[in-house]
Formats: C-alpha cells, structure tokens, sequence
C-alpha cells in the first residue's frame, strides 16, 4: 500500500505571535516550529497502517527548504522518505492553492492512503485534506478517531458534536486525523540515526495561485480589564450581582 | 447575487448554528438560497426565513455527494457565496464544496461581507481580514457570531442529489444524555489541574447542571492526563470557544488556552493563586479554593435559576 501522510511545519503553539511591519503576515523573528501537532498524529497512523498491511509511507509537504529539520523528525518515527515541494512562499498560500500544488504531487505518486492532520495549528483552516480528495476524486472522511483498512476498503469513526459516526469507504481515500487516532510515538536513537540515511527530496515547485488575499493581520482587541470580586466563597453573591446587573450574563 | 447554505436540521427544525448562517446570507443582500438534506428536511424548511429552501432526499449521509450537490445548487441560483455553520458536518462539507467551486475556503469566519472575511488564526493569538477572490465566497461560520433568523415561509423546491458516494455514514453513536457540546453551549464551566482529580470534575458537572444550558470544558493538561474526552478540551489543541458566559476554574491561563476562550463574552476565573495569567482575561476573579468556591456558586445558580 502507497501511504502519503501531508504536514505542515508550523509555530510551536507557546508561539506569542507578532504581525510583520507590512501588517499583514507574520513576524517571523524569534519563531520556533514543529510539525503541527495533527499531522503528527497523521505521519503515527502512516507508519501504523504500514506495520499492519505492508507498503511504504511518504511524508510529503509544501514549505521552505529551511524546514527539513521538521520533515526528517518524521523519518526518523518510521517514515520511509520525504518530498518537500519547495515554496519559500508557503506562508501566504491559501487552502485551495496548498491543495493543488500537494494533490498534484499524491497522483504522480499513486496513493493508496493519504493521512494527514484535522487541522493545522496555525491558519486553522481544516481544509486541505478534503480539498484533496475532492481534487482526486478520493474519498475522504475527516476528524477521524479510529481508522481501519481492509483491503481496498475501510472503515473509520469520525467525531462530531453529534457523537461517533462510523463511515465506510473505498480506497483510494484521504483521512484527516483528530487527536484520539493514535499517540504519536518517541523517535529514540536508532529512529533518527537512520533518518539520516533516508531519501528526503527538495522539489523545485510553483504552487498555483491564491485565489484570496490577506488584507491585514491584527492582535485582536484586549479584553476591558477585570476585577477581582472577592476571596473565597465569600465573594459568591458579589459575584451573582455582577453576572446579573452589570454582565447580564443570567 | 445569491447566497447558497448548507442548512442542518434535526427533529423538524433548523440547527441554530444553520439560523445564524442564514443571517449572515441575509447580511450579504440577494437572494438566500437554504439546501438541506435528508429526513425530515421538509419538515425544517417551509419555516425558514429565505427566499427558498431546497430540500434533498438522500439514502445514507454521504459528505462527497452532499457538497456535489451543494455545488450543483451553486451553480443553478448564480451563486456568489456559500456559507456554513462551523460544526462538524459544515466543516467537513465546506471545503469539498469550495474545491469544487474552484475557490480558497474562510473557516470559521466571526465577521463577513461580500468583500472581506474576518477570521482568527493561530487559534484566535492573530485576526486575519481576507479578501476572499474568485467568483464564490466559501466559508463557515464561528457560533454565536451572527444574529440568527426567525420564523418565516420559504419556498420549498425538491432538489436531486448529484455525485458519487464515496464515503458513507452507516451509523451514529450519540453522545450519552443528549450532551451540549463544549462549542455550541451559551455556558461553558472549564476546569484545569487544579481540580487534583478526575473525580473533583463531578463539581463542575454540578456546576453545569444547575445551569442547564451549560458544557463541561478542559484545559489541556487534563485531557492529556486522560481525566477528561479531548472532545472537551479547549485551546490551540482544542476547540475555540465563544460562549455568553465561561467559567474558569483551576485553571492557570496557558496561552494556548487563553487563546481558545479570549472571545466569549463574559469570563469568570476562580483560582488559588491571584497571579494566574488567567485572572488577566477574566472580567470577574475570585481567589480561592475550587472545592469551596464552586459547591457554593452551584448553589447561588440554583437559586437564581428557581427564582426564574
């Protein structure tokens, strides 16, 4: 089985962001980053789905040639190499643009299976792995807790407000992965000692266009500062009478 | 110009979230277009406030054949925009439907207009204002964001499902006691490590149930310690929540979780310690013990909510 699992090399999520002097992208000084933290759970299930039905599991990603770094840590937990689709503009790429540019790279290779995060923690979109699938004609099913392939087909829990929905579905087929799939594992010595020796490709790539564009990027309005009712239970009718009276929050 | 929206119903009405999208499509101007699909469709949108509701029979739930569909439903009305609620089935359709329609999607936009998206990034730490491009403005919507319509008289037109379904739903299995979901819930009672133990959490269930339209909600360090379902976390990690009213108790306010919460509206912390950064986003603080705090604010609750 062909396993492609998609990531994203984000901020660390202690980030404390600051806007860029052109008001719209962000600050880059000072930023640490990781694989964000769904997709980890994305490149765990690839490896996972592998030792149980054999093939071999790409990591693929869109991004700048200076995040290998985070693209070889995936080597290093059981995946077998890596493509990073060269875009020093990866930052600014829309939903749509992303998928393009990664859906274009799943068919050449044939996927099977493609994994990647619920979301990723820095633009939030929770877009990309559907918009693959439905760019390949894959199926997809998302927020996924419990994955198990059978064959050519699959079964997969996907939670929702609603509860647990149980889909069925053929290969091939995108998974978007929610954080109860599966515990990422440790890298240990061996893991990254071998990484080192594992195929990791810096494609030259241009990226489709976006179809949006940021107009700025802002630090949301500060909260009116707040007050300390009272020590202990005590302060409960103080606090009854601001909840009622001045919040009109009862 | 019209609006296209996925409309979500259960037991013969329209989900709130769906009645707040549909405000949001009037906002736009034009015609607003309602689809919604499945059993009981009928039922849910002849009260409708829009110019028209499509309803759509379909076996099983299917998400690909639902945006097809969606999309089909874009393409017959001259559609200019999409909007969906940001729950878990319109953000798992709405990106299929923007692929299709060639376009980006805006996920859980708090603010619209036909020219710009407002939408929080990094979990809410930044604001993005977007100009979304392209011939349909795809996006979902944040909860509690946008005034919900009222009772009304749609036209109601039968629509056919179109497209192949390549994933199927074959059953649900529902949440225990018809449980508000920590994003929908107008009242959300958090609670962090300072409880000391999964078992202390049964002050905040209390705490909830004197409310009434009230979730359980976590910080992170509890649901990695497994005293609570990540269903219920809140932060980067989690869901991003707007309530009327959040109630942090035993919580210290890690960034990622400040981040989660910052928007509701009004925001109790009850903490030991009177440095926790979470008294910073807090309009009211008490300093003190959660399990003499919390018991007593239970029973101020049911007070005020048996004096009606």
């Amino acid at each position: 089985m062909k396993i492609v699992a998609c990531v994203k090399r984000v901020p660390t999520t202690d980030l404390k962001p600051q806007v860029g002097g052109d008001g719209k992208s962000l600050d880059p000084s000072g930023i640490q980053y990781e694989v964000s933290f769904y997709d980890e759970r994305a490149v765990e299930e690839a490896v996972q789905q592998k030792e149980k039905h054999g093939g071999d599991v790409t990591v693929l990603t869109l991004g700048s040639a200076s995040g290998t770094k985070e693209i070889r840590s995936c080597l290093a937990k059981g995946a077998d190499d890596a493509i990073c689709l060269v875009d020093e503009d990866w930052g600014s790429r829309d939903s749509l643009s992303t998928a393009k540019a990664l859906a274009a790279k799943i068919k050449d290779l044939g996927a099977d299976l493609v994994l990647t995060g619920r979301v990723a923690t820095d633009r939030d979109n929770a877009a990309v792995g559907p918009m693959i699938a439905t760019l390949l004609g894959y199926a997809c099913v998302t927020d996924v807790v419990e994955l198990s392939i059978d064959g050519t087909s699959g079964t997969a829990k996907r939670e929702s407000e609603a509860g647990i929905e149980t889909y069925s579905f053929s290969l091939p087929a995108v998974i978007t992965c929610q954080k109860d799939l599966n515990e990422p594992r440790h890298a240990g010595m061996k893991g990254i000692m071998a990484a080192k020796k594992k195929p990791l490709a810096e494609e030259a790539h241009a990226a489709p266009d976006n179809t949006s564009t940021v107009n700025s990027l802002a630090m949301p309005p500060e909260r009116p500062e707040g007050r300390i009712i009272g020590e202990g239970p005590d302060a409960i009718p103080a606090l009854i009478d601001a909840l009622r009276n001045e919040a009109k929050a009862l | 110009m019209s609006t296209i929206v996925f409309v979500e119903h259960a037991n013969g009405a329209a989900k709130r979230a769906s009645l707040e999208a549909l405000g949001a499509a009037k906002t736009l101007g034009g015609d607003v277009v309602a689809v919604l699909f499945g059993d009981g469709a009928q039922d849910a949108a002849g009260s409708l406030d829009c110019t028209k509701a499509l309803t759509v029979d379909m076996g099983s739930w299917s998400p690909d054949q639902a945006a097809a569909t969606l999309a089909e439903a874009i393409k017959a009305n001259g559609g200019t925009a999409f909007l969906a609620a940001g729950t878990g089935a319109g953000r798992d359709v709405a990106p299929r439907v923007a692929a299709l329609c060639d376009t980006a999607l805006h996920t859980d936009c708090t603010e619209l207009t036909a020219g710009e998206v407002t939408r929080p990034i990094l979990a809410g730490k930044l604001i993005a204002k977007i100009a979304p491009g392209g011939s349909v403005l795809c996006a979902t919507l944040r909860r509690n964001c946008f005034e919900p319509t009222g009772a009304g008289s749609a036209a109601v037109e039968a629509l056919a499902a179109v497209g192949d379904a390549k994933a199927t739903c074959t059953g649900i299995e529902a949440k225990a006691g018809g449980k508000l979901d920590v994003a929908e819930a107008p009242v959300v009672v958090s609670g962090g490590r300072g409880l000391k133990e999964a078992e202390h959490f049964g002050l905040l269930e209390d705490l909830a149930a004197a409310f009434g339209n009230a979730a359980v909600g976590a910080s992170r360090a509890v649901v990695d310690l497994g005293w609570r379902p990540h269903g219920e976390q809140v932060g980067q990690t989690g869901k991003t929540v707007s309530p009327q009213l959040y109630i942090a108790v035993a919580i210290s306010g890690a960034i990622q979780h400040l981040a989660g919460m910052k928007t509701s509206k009004t925001i109790v912390a009850i903490n030991k310690d009177a440095d926790a950064p979470i008294f910073k986003v807090a309009d009211y603080g008490i300093v003190g013990d959660a399990f003499e705090v919390v018991p007593a604010l239970t029973e101020a609750i049911k007070a005020v909510r048996a004096e009606g």
